[in-house]
């Protein structure tokens, strides 16, 4: 497996890696906690497209059935993975919005969304920790 | 006999629990008070028809429904066997008890939220049962994802530090459902397949692949991580302390022991023993952990002094006694992480109604605070202790039966240390349940003018009190329970000698 | 000669006649005439129930009841073989009895929480004669560890700082003896495939190799010899003592410490047996702990000064005279280790009475302050008079024939040095206790004199058990034909007959 054949033939692959590597950097690294939500997004947008990188096929189309391509399997891209994709996005969407409604909380109650200084006004109030 | 075939029964309880959901927040928009009944009365019919499937299967064998009758394995299906029927009739019946809790004291923590609250708690059962019903991956990972939304919005409603708990839960817990989801990704490049049983199938055949190693472990971890298996549980202590106390006592006992559920039914399953044990050491690697953190947390919790915080640290420790069991993957291993399972859904719900009952309505918090409280809630206290007896393990509760077949399995795989752990850990277990116990039952009673004495109301108390006495009952009945309803449903290969 | 099995519900009637109590008792708090009517009516009942069984055991019969099974395989299983009667008859015999007297003790001392002492008791009760009906191992460690929950309200009774003390240094002896227990019962399952108790032992050599069968006597001997106080596992005793005189005298002078020394027998005679345990040299390392148990308990006793310490270590040294016994597996020593079950129990309750009933009457906790108390309390005294001969060894007393079959025994095993030991501690009983009497006799003490009794209700008991010490003493086989049973185990047991 020599790399150059890696690099050019699976080059989406790698992509699709570098792209959760950011993600994940995002949600560890950055202590903005809407920076992490952002991190969260890439990650899980890495993940979508890994499906929809493998469900290609060359020379074939989107997976709605039309006249000219027929019914011949192999002009359109696998479906499945578009589909699972559909609901993959929906749940992130969904997610999203769970956390910047978290976030708009934590920053009415306490007044910041930053990682460090939340850290310190909770222990601020909570004696036994 | 059902007026509808058998294998409806799998569906309508999805059904039931969604327009349950929808219907509760729309009775609620009318009035209040509506939202309570709505939900009682959904749980009761779910709780039925649970019981009326787990009768079913154990009679005919399990229950297959293809959902829009398109056919496996493109198409998705629910596979219901005994047990996960059981699973299911173990969620409903801890949702009723926790439910008829829930009116009495979702009033007095968050009376303003009680609608959403109470919606969203039926999301979250959705997501749950839809979990332990589903026989397609990725409708695993639909269910996964509806149950943990649902479980953020609960985590959230708490006191004030409740959302930060909340939030660090919904990062960690969108990360691991995603490998979870990119595990089925490598799954599905592999097989092309992504049912279940279409999967189990397939595998074998594809046994030096190298992408196979990779998609286990990511798909253990992504579950792991809703497990709260060591060292993956940094989001549970806070998220369970901040919470209401009706959250906590409903997911505390359900979520993560689901988890661990659909992490056995991947494994043995799915992947199948001989892959897991021979091709990456993912037993080993699961017992290892597992042990490790039961001695961790077990350590973690004697040393706190918050009641709430001390039985969530407590939790992970349990849950850890199911991984270990799950790890040495062999049937008497498998059936104490199993009856585990069971066993500690009625013990911690038990656990945190009461400290629920007593933030609420004596307003304490910490083991200090809980001095003296013996004698102002005998009933209430009465449970706790047969509770905490369980969870050391003491015989006749049923803590001590799956502690018995845990400590089997943990001989037969010869690994005294092992064997040590679960020995040690009752002794841990034992250190921070005595001392709250003799502080409960003999100090003098610290005087909170604001609070009154006596029981809660009946509302909070009964469920309670079913609860600590279900622990006696099941311990005494676990061989019914054993031989009956866990063998007959586990594969041939981890089965114990003459079932 | 097999005994002949023969189904009954006795043995669990038995059991339940004060397990049906305790809700009773409960029950009855605010009324204490009535509670404490349902106490004695329970013993009643318990002994009665228990005495009717007798007869079929001499004629060769066994009423066994077999419920249903707790682990797949393992029944909850109660036989009434001629070993446990003695054991049974011994508790609930002198439950009758310590009912009584405790009655009189918590009304005259004013002891507060009445209800939750009484129904502890009734709780510990049914679990002692649990232990010796116990069928199987699993069975016999249900009702241990039960026996050790049940007791330790009743040492932390006095809700003192030194209560609790005691009461956590009790549990942190018996709970990791549980665990022992528990493992090594676990252990015995896995290799042996049974647990049933059967005379003469059911492991041999080719059950496991040495080096196992070794541990796992190591684990046993720990498991029931905290609760037997071996040394270095007796520290707990003098510890209990916190607890006051009822507990103390029944519990920790006859239920709990016969249950393990009841395990001691068990364990050697029906789960090792004569033959393996000679083979492994078990018998001999067994023999000498508990020969070094017989002295350094002797020696320590005499440094006491508080009266029910002293009492303590006493016991700590007889009990060791039985794990001796069961240690040399002969006919002799097994049949003086039972006869000593029962005989040291009428004697050490005596002396135990009588220290409550100074205590009630006089305040007094120390030898050093009994002086001139024979003449206020004679009948008190003259009991104590007699307890202390016939631990010694004096003839005429019951204590005499034990100890005259643990001495045969030790010569028919050749095991002098341990006969010398027997001797010596025979001396140094007398010279920790004649001491005392001599005191309360012949010296004069300070204030009043003039016959001052305790109440009755204490005195009388003890006036009985001093009775029958000196009955049995004269009479070893009369009324529960102790000498009977007692020969029917060990030869059993050993296969030797007495000539």
């Amino acid at each position: 497996m020599d790399i150059t054949a890696l690099v050019t033939g699976r080059w989406p692959y790698l992509f699709t890696i570098v792209l959760l590597l950011i993600g994940l950097y995002g949600m560890l690294v950055k202590q903005n906690l809407m920076k992490k939500v952002f991190g969260l997004n890439i990650f899980q947008g890495a993940i979508i497209l890994f499906f929809i990188v493998h469900a290609y096929k060359h020379g074939a189309t989107v997976p709605v059935l039309d006249d000219i391509s027929g019914t011949d399997p192999a002009r359109y891209v696998n479906p499945i993975p578009h589909g699972l994709m559909l609901t993959a996005i929906v749940v992130s969407v969904a997610t999203t919005g769970v956390a910047l409604a978290l976030l708009i909380r934590i920053y009415r109650t306490f007044g910041t969304i930053d990682e460090k200084d939340l850290l310190v006004r909770l222990r601020d109030e909570d004696p036994q920790r | 006999m059902t007026p509808f075939p058998e294998s409806d029964l799998p569906i309508a309880i999805t059904m039931l629990l969604l327009f349950g959901a929808i219907l509760t927040i729309a009775a609620g928009l009318v009035r209040r008070s509506f939202a309570w009944p709505v939900v009682l009365l959904t749980l009761l019919v779910v709780l039925g028809d649970a019981i009326a499937m787990l009768l079913a299967i154990v009679r005919g064998g399990p229950l297959r429904h293809t959902l829009g009758g398109w056919a496996a394995p493109i198409g998705i299906e629910y596979v219901v066997d005994a047990l996960g029927a059981f699973v299911v009739v173990v969620i409903a019946a801890v949702s009723v008890a926790v439910t008829v809790y829930a009116r009495a004291a979702v009033r007095a923590e968050n009376p303003d939220q009680e609608v959403a609250f109470l919606g969203m708690m039926l999301t979250l059962l959705l997501g749950l049962t839809g979990m332990v019903l589903t026989g397609d991956l990725f409708n695993l990972y639909v269910f996964y994802e509806i149950s943990s939304l649902a479980g953020y919005a609960l985590l959230a409603i708490g006191d004030r530090k409740a959302p930060v708990a909340a939030f660090r839960y919904l990062i960690l817990g969108t990360t691991g459902a995603s490998f979870y989801l990119l595990g089925i990704g490598f799954l599905y490049v592999l097989t092309g397949s992504l049912n279940m049983a279409d999967v189990a199938r397939l595998l074998p055949t594809l046994h030096n692949n190298p992408a196979l190693p990779v998609a286990i472990a990511l798909v253990v971890a992504g579950v792991g991580l809703k497990t709260a298996l060591f060292p993956l549980h940094g989001w549970q202590p806070d998220a369970y302390t901040y919470a209401s106390s009706t959250t906590t006592a409903i997911i505390a006992p359900i979520m993560t022991k689901v988890s661990a559920f659909v992490l056995l039914r991947l494994l043995f399953f799915v992947f199948g023993v001989d892959l897991v044990t021979r091709l990456l050491p993912t037993g080993s690697i699961l017992a290892w952990l597992s042990a490790a953190g039961i001695v961790v947390t077990s350590g973690m919790a004697i040393a706190q002094r918050d009641v709430k915080r001390m039985l969530a640290y407590s939790s992970v420790a349990q849950v850890g006694y199911v991984g270990l069991g799950i790890g040495l993957a062999n049937p008497w291993a498998l059936t104490g992480a199993v009856l585990h399972i069971l066993n500690h859904a009625t013990m911690k719900c038990c656990l945190f109604l009461v400290a629920g009952s007593v933030a609420l309505h004596a307003r304490r918090r910490t083991v200090a605070e809980y001095a003296g409280l013996g004698r102002m809630m005998p009933w209430t206290f009465a449970s706790f202790t047969l509770a905490a007896v369980a969870m050391v393990g003491l015989p006749p509760t049923n803590g001590f039966f799956s502690k018995w077949y845990l400590l089997l399995g943990t001989i037969r795989s010869g690994s005294w240390p092992l064997v040590a752990v679960v020995g040690a850990s009752s002794l841990l277990t034992a250190v921070y349940f005595f001392r709250l116990l003799e502080s409960i039952y003999t100090a003098p009673a610290t005087a909170k003018p604001e609070a009154p004495a006596g029981d809660p109301e009946a509302a909070m108390l009964v469920p309670t009190i079913a609860l600590g006495v279900a622990v006696l009952v099941l311990g005494l009945c676990n061989s019914w329970f054993v031989t009956q309803v866990l063998q007959p449903a586990l594969p041939a290969a981890v089965r114990l000698p003459g079932s | 000669m097999e005994p002949i099995v023969e189904p009954s519900l006795r043995p669990l009637i038995a059991i339940l006649a004060s397990l049906v109590a305790v809700p009773l008792i409960v029950a009855s708090g605010r009324r204490p005439n009535l509670r404490d009517t349902w106490s004695v009516l329970a013993a009643l009942v318990k002994a009665g129930v228990v005495l009717s069984m007798l007869p079929d055991v001499l004629a060769g019969r066994m009423p066994t009841c077999r419920l249903w099974d707790v682990s797949p395989g393992i029944a909850l299983e109660l036989r009434v073989d001629a070993l446990g009667l003695v054991f049974a008859i011994v508790s609930s015999v002198l439950w009758v009895l310590t009912s009584f007297y405790a009655i009189g003790y918590v009304r005259g001392a004013g002891e507060k929480k009445q209800t939750r002492f009484f129904a502890s008791f009734a709780l510990s009760l049914s679990s002692a004669v649990g232990i010796a009906f116990a069928g199987n191992l699993l069975t016999f460690l249900i009702f241990f560890e039960m026996l050790t929950v049940a007791t330790y309200p009743l040492v932390l009774h006095k809700e003192t700082d030194a209560a609790r003390r005691g009461a956590r240094t009790y549990l942190a002896y018996t709970l990791p003896a549980g665990i022992a227990l528990l493992i090594a019962i676990a252990i015995t399952w896995s290799i042996a495939g049974s647990l049933e108790f059967v005379p003469g032992g059911f492991l041999d050599r080719t059950t496991a190799s040495p080096a196992l069968l070794s541990t796992l006597f190591v684990l046993f001997v720990v498991g029931v010899g905290v609760k037997a106080g071996l040394i270095p596992m007796h520290a707990w005793l003098p510890a209990a003592m916190v607890a006051p005189t009822p507990v103390s005298a029944l519990l920790h002078a006859v239920a709990v410490v016969k249950a393990g020394v009841f395990g001691v027998l068990r364990v050697t005679g029906f789960v090792f047996g004569p033959k393996l345990m000679h083979e492994l040299s078990l018998d001999a390392c067994l023999a000498w702990l508990a020969g070094a148990t017989v002295v350094l308990a002797s020696l320590l006793g005499l440094s006491q000064d508080n009266l029910k310490r002293r009492l303590a270590y006493s016991t700590v040294g007889h009990l060791a005279y039985i794990v001796l016994g069961a240690a040399l597996v002969n006919v002799w020593s097994w049949t003086g280790a039972i006869l000593h079950l029962a005989f040291h129990a009428t004697m050490k309750i005596t002396l135990f009475f009588c220290a409550g009933a100074i205590y009630v009457r006089t305040h007094k906790e120390n030898v050093s302050e009994l002086a001139g108390i024979g003449r206020r309390m004679p009948f008190t005294m003259a009991a104590f008079a007699i307890g202390s001969l016939g631990l010694a060894g004096v003839p005429g007393i019951n204590g005499f024939v034990s100890k005259l079959g643990l001495l045969t025994g030790t010569v028919q095993a050749d095991q002098l040095a341990l006969l010398a030991l027997l001797l010596l501690s025979g001396v140094l009983n007398a010279a920790y206790f004649f001491p005392i009497v001599h005191t309360a006799f012949f010296r004069r003490g300070d204030g009043e004199t003039g016959f001052a009794e305790a109440s009755p209700w204490m005195v009388v008991p003890l006036v009985v058990t001093a009775l029958f010490s000196v009955v049995l003493g004269l009479a070893p086989d009369l009324g529960v034909h102790a000498w009977d049973l007692a020969v029917a185990t060990a030869s059993q047991v050993t296969g030797g007959a007495l000539p």
